[in-house]
Formats: C-alpha cells, structure tokens, sequence
C-alpha cells in the first residue's frame, strides 16, 4: 500500500527523483526551487541513489549538462524557476529538438521584470513553444504523481520528448500537505529500464548528435518532432490509465470538476484550481450551476477535448497567471478560444489575469468571476475580452 | 561623516535583508565611507549588481543603481560605462554572482581593461539560496550541496582577475575595515578596471555549516587566518596553506578601454578627414 506522509511540494518531487533514480543530475540554486536539488544533493551524499550529481555554475550549464548525459544515454534530470528557465532557453530547445526526454521539475515563479520571487506562470509560458510536454500540478500530491508519470510519458518511443512539470512556488513548493507516496520497489518497477535509442555511449553503433542540419533536412526534423508532441497526447493518456491502476489517482488531460451540467465554466491551472473547487462547492449549494476544468497538460494542447467538455456551457473564463502582452489576452485564453473556434453557437468567452507576481488570489476574487460570468450568461454576450483581477488601476 | 552616510542610503528600504552578524554590511560601510572621503558626487556614482544576498546592496543606496540578473552586473555596467565614461561605475557582486555564473564576464571585462571598480564580497558560499557551496567555498568545507565537504578546488579569484589583464587587485577583509576602505578608494581612483575581493563571512549557513561559532568567532578566524602579501612572500606554500593573503597584489597601468574606444574613433574621424 502506498504510504502516507506529509511532504512541502519542493521535498514531494525529491522523493520522487530519489525514487526515480536518475543517472545524472545537474542543477543550479535559485528560489523557490533550490530545495527540489538541495535534498536530492542529501540524498546523493548519504549514498541513497547512485546518481552523479553535478553543481554548475549556471542553468545555461545545468541544462546543457542534463542535454550532454541524456545525449550519452543516461536518464538525466535538473530542476529550475523563472530566470533560470529563461537562462537555459537556448539548450531547453535544443533538448526537444535532439528529442531526449528530460523530465524537469519547474517551480513557477514570475519573470524577471520587475525582480519577483512569487509564483506566476510567466516561466513556463514563456517555453510553451519550446517543444517540451508541460504538465500542471494543484498540490504536492500531483507534482510528485506528474513527476512520476512524465518519466514514462518523455520516454515513450512513440514520443522522446522532454517534459517540465510544474508546481505554483511557494504556494505548492513551500506549503506542507498530506499526501501519499509510493514504495520505493513500486517505482523502480514503474520507471523500469531506461533503454536509450542511439546513445552517445554504445561506441560499437556510433553517432553524431546535434549537427548542422540545413534546408535540405530540418523542416522533415522539425515535422516529426511536431509528430511526437501530436503522439503524446495518447501516450498521457494510457500513461495515466496504467498509473491509475498503481495508485488509484486518475488524471487525464484536464480535469472535469461538476463541469457536466454546468453554465458557466472556470479553465484554471495550477493551485488555484484547488481555490476555485471551493468557490464551485458554495456556488453548486447555492443553486449556481457553476463548474471548473483544470487544465494538467498545457502541451500537448487538448484543443479537440476542451471544446467537448466546454461546449454545452454558456459562459466561460479562463484564468490566466501570466500575460502574454499581445494586447488582447494571456496565452491559455488564446489557446482555449481557439479551440472553441467552429464549435456551433460557441459560449461566451472572457480572460482574467490574475496572481501575478504573486499577487494572492482568494475565494473573493474566483466568486467575482463567477458573478460575471453569470451576468454574461444570461446577456449572452461579454462586455469586453480581458479584466485583470485584483489589480489597482 | 556620519550625515553624509544618511545621504547615501535610502531609509525607505530598509531593514535590510542582511542577517545579524553578516560581513557584508562591514563592506558596505567600507564603500559608502571611501565614497564620503573622495566627496564624490552623488549623482556621478553608478553601483551596479547581480543577484544574491551583496547584490541587493544598490536596493539601500541612493545613488543611481541598476539591481540586474544573476551573474551580469559587469556586462550592465560595462554598457553603462561606455555611455558615460565620466560616471564612477562601481560593481557590487558576490563570490557565486561574481565568480560562478557571471564568471565569464569578469575575466572580460578585466581582460578589456575596462574602467569599472568591481568588490566583490565574498562570503564563500551561496547565501540567499541558504548555502550551497559556491566556487569560492574552500576545499573540504561544509555546505547544504557538499553535506561531507567540497571536493572542488576554490577560485583563487585575484590571481584570476590579475592573470585576466586588471589594473589594480586587492583583497582585505571584513575584519579589516580600513584596509578594505583604503583599496576601494585605490581601486576607484585607478584608471583601468580595479578588483576588489572582501573575504566577508555568512554566519548563518556558512559559519554553522562548518561549525565556526558566531560573527565574533568568525572575525576572529579571518584575523589569525591573514597573512599580508609581503609576509606571505617569505612563507612556504606549507606556511601558507588556508591563509588569507591580503593587501595590494597587482598594480598595473595599461590603457583603458573607454580610453582606447575614443581614441579609435578620433583616428577614424582623421582618416576620413571630418
């Protein structure tokens, strides 16, 4: 049976990595996320798994790194947060481009500037064109059940795709919960044998990995990485299923929350999803048909099922944690609305930006949403496209 | 003195993030009071830093300050100093913002000669992120990433900025405030780029880490573990094996870049006769 503890969300996906046992781990510190390597570099000290651990001198490195012994064969992880994102991004694509499936913890914190150590998505937003599988978590049980499962999904031979999964920092990584975790046996089985394709280290088959790549063949590169994310979104889902069978927790693309005979619909990520259930709760004694999707995985987009899940709705707001400064929306709107697009008389759809920064987002706020969406449902029709919540302006 | 300090700071932001008995506030102190001395103005110094626990010093100055990313405070105030050479640029980074991801821009920018004072306060390990060790950590020593001690071999971080092509090399530190005060005025007044290191100290994850007791103990390590340069020359590597080699280590006096960048483009406005 699995085991019951209390885990910060940072200490939930060091369990997991010291139950994953990767090969090689390279990292550097930055908040919120130092803590996810720091008790991992513990447990590489006190002998508990064989990985080696390398500390280098910036995340530019630490990715190129993790690139280099996954390059090599080896299964290799790292672990970062905002700027230290955004200082990898160079080698971040390269690692889906040369399709190695690193799985990196990301603990959301917004992007530099203004300098802020709070949590937004604007990191991971930010990559979401980078060719990494991202995946969202509400608490330190997921992040830690996402961990495990984005190590099956990323090695997939039908995908070979890095994958980031994600936790809201501070308010996941830093807050402690009950959760459950799995034997250590019970992992090992569930990542089994890491079997690389064309690895640096078979010198008897030997390769070259990364080299110029011109208009003669990149598109057919680029075409069937475009391909693996396409497969992915099978491979999630199978993943999940076998994961349900292990654990008992099912996860799919998204989840549905009271969202069947709904009127009105929140799409949220991360830890406020766990905030609006609430707010779902009180309104459904109310008499308010309101329901909630919580988006888990951001890429592959569902498109296709999103729009089935959310067609019979006649009001729907998307909560973005991010801006994407287009001058319209956030980026999960635009993705959303998108794929609401061609649905027969598509609800209304509005976008609210919110905890940015870290800018705290209370029940208060999610009820407001959820009265305009009200007001739009029985109008018909919006007023405007974007608010920004709990915004002084 | 004392109301020419106020003037420097920016009361607004303070209590500062700096944790009871850290050596950075000695550094600090030892800036802002060489600053006072060579009555600079206010308005013509520019302090630039990374990230890190040093680096949030600009936050509590007043004078124009630029808090940047980890590691490029030298490439910012590199900028700075070619557009307004006449601004005194002055860089405040730690010994991970400094030595490890900004590393690379230090030896350039010591290599190019360029005239930035830069004093890193080094206190041999990474403090806001609670104490991994940094390439400045000393060998063996204890940190939150190295549980049974470093086994990486630390930055002599002079030798590097002197082998790179700097101006002026200096190390004191924290306690010896007037020495460190005396080589930031000596870097500041250089032509050419000036580097100072100030051995500080991190009671919080360094000292108890490596069970060195409190600020005062720790003063008192740095104290018995100095050696000067002229007393180091006559000491064996033995001898001098976990000493601290302080005072002026290098002094130079090759051109300066803005100075070199200036007269290029005078000889280029001869040939083309303007």
């Amino acid at each position: 049976m699995s085991i019951r503890v209390a885990k910060t969300g940072n200490e939930a996906v060091a369990e997991a990595m010291r139950q994953m046992r990767p090969d090689v781990v390279a990292a550097y510190p930055i908040t919120p996320q130092t803590e996810i390597v720091q008790i991992f570099s513990g447990f590489v000290a006190d002998g508990l798994v064989d990985t080696e651990m390398v500390t280098v001198e910036s995340e530019h490195s630490a990715m190129s790194a993790t690139v280099g012994a996954a390059a090599a064969g080896a299964r290799a992880m790292t672990a970062t947060s905002a700027n230290g994102l955004a200082l990898m991004w160079e080698i971040v694509y390269i690692a889906a481009s040369m399709r190695l499936p690193i799985v990196m913890p990301v603990v959301n914190r917004a992007l530099s500037g203004p300098i802020n150590i709070h949590c937004d998505h604007s990191d991971t937003m930010g990559a979401r064109d980078s060719g990494w599988i991202q995946i969202f978590s509400e608490n330190a049980q997921e992040a830690y059940d996402n961990t495990l499962q984005a190590l099956r999904i990323a090695e997939n031979p039908n995908v070979l795709l890095p994958a980031m999964v994600t936790m809201d920092g501070f308010i996941i990584s830093h807050a402690m919960e009950v959760m459950e975790i799995l034997e250590d046996e019970k992992v090992r089985e569930w990542v089994g044998e890491y079997v690389p394709e064309n690895p640096l280290l078979d010198v008897d088959n030997p390769v070259t990995i990364g080299p110029l790549d011109l208009y003669d063949w990149n598109m057919e590169h680029k075409r069937q990485q475009a391909e693996a994310m396409v497969q992915s979104k099978a491979v999630i889902l199978k993943v999940a299923e076998d994961y349900a069978k292990l654990t008992g927790r099912r996860y799919g693309l998204f989840e549905e929350y009271m969202l069947e005979d709904a009127e009105v619909a929140v799409v949220v990520l991360g830890s406020t999803a766990g905030t609006a259930k609430v707010v779902v709760n009180e309104l459904r004694k109310q008499g308010v048909k309101a329901g909630l999707l919580k988006l888990r995985v951001f890429r592959p987009f569902p498109a296709e099922e999103i729009a089935a899940a959310l067609k019979h709705v006649k009001a729907i707001a998307v909560m973005d944690r991010s801006d994407s400064f287009n001058a319209i929306s956030g980026p999960v709107f635009a993705e959303v609305r998108s794929a609401m697009y061609g649905v027969q008389s598509a609800p209304a759809i509005v976008d609210y930006i919110y905890g940015i920064g870290g800018r705290d987002v209370t029940p208060e706020h999610i009820r407001k949403v959820y009265d305009d969406l009200a007001n739009i449902a029985a109008r018909g029709k919006a007023d405007r496209i974007l608010t920004y919540l709990g915004v002084r302006e | 003195m004392a109301n020419k300090f106020e003037e420097y700071l920016r009361p607004q932001f303070m209590p500062h993030i700096w944790c009871p008995g850290c050596g950075h506030g000695i550094t600090l102190n030892a800036l802002l009071r060489t600053i006072a001395k060579l009555e600079l103005d206010k308005d013509k110094v520019c302090v630039v830093s990374g990230i890190g626990c040093a680096s949030r010093a600009p936050g509590y100055l007043d004078f124009n300050t630029l808090h940047t990313t980890h590691g490029r405070a030298i490439p910012f105030a590199t900028g700075i100093k070619l557009a307004k050479p006449e601004l005194e640029v002055i860089v405040v980074t730690g010994d991970g913002d400094g030595a490890a991801i900004g590393g690379n821009h230090l030896i350039h920018a010591a290599r190019r000669n360029i005239g930035l004072t830069v004093v890193m306060f080094n206190n041999s390990i990474y403090g806001m992120t609670s104490g991994q060790y940094s390439p400045m950590t000393p060998s063996g020593k204890s940190a939150t990433t190295a549980p049974y001690g470093n086994i990486e071999r630390d930055f002599d971080v002079c030798k590097l900025v002197q082998a790179s092509g700097a101006n002026y090399v200096a190390r004191a530190t924290v306690a010896q405030p007037r020495q460190l005060s005396t080589y930031i005025e000596r870097a500041i007044n250089t032509k050419g780029f000036a580097f100072v290191e100030a051995q500080g100290m991190c009671p919080t994850y360094y000292g108890r880490r490596n069970k060195l007791g409190g600020p005062v103990e720790m003063l008192d390590v740095l104290k018995k573990n100095t050696v000067t340069v002229q007393a180091a020359a006559k000491l064996s590597p033995e001898e001098l094996k976990g000493k601290i080699i302080t005072g002026e280590l290098y002094q130079a006096n090759d051109p300066e870049y803005c100075d070199l960048y200036d007269n290029l483009i005078k000889q280029a406005q001869e040939v083309a006769g303007k």
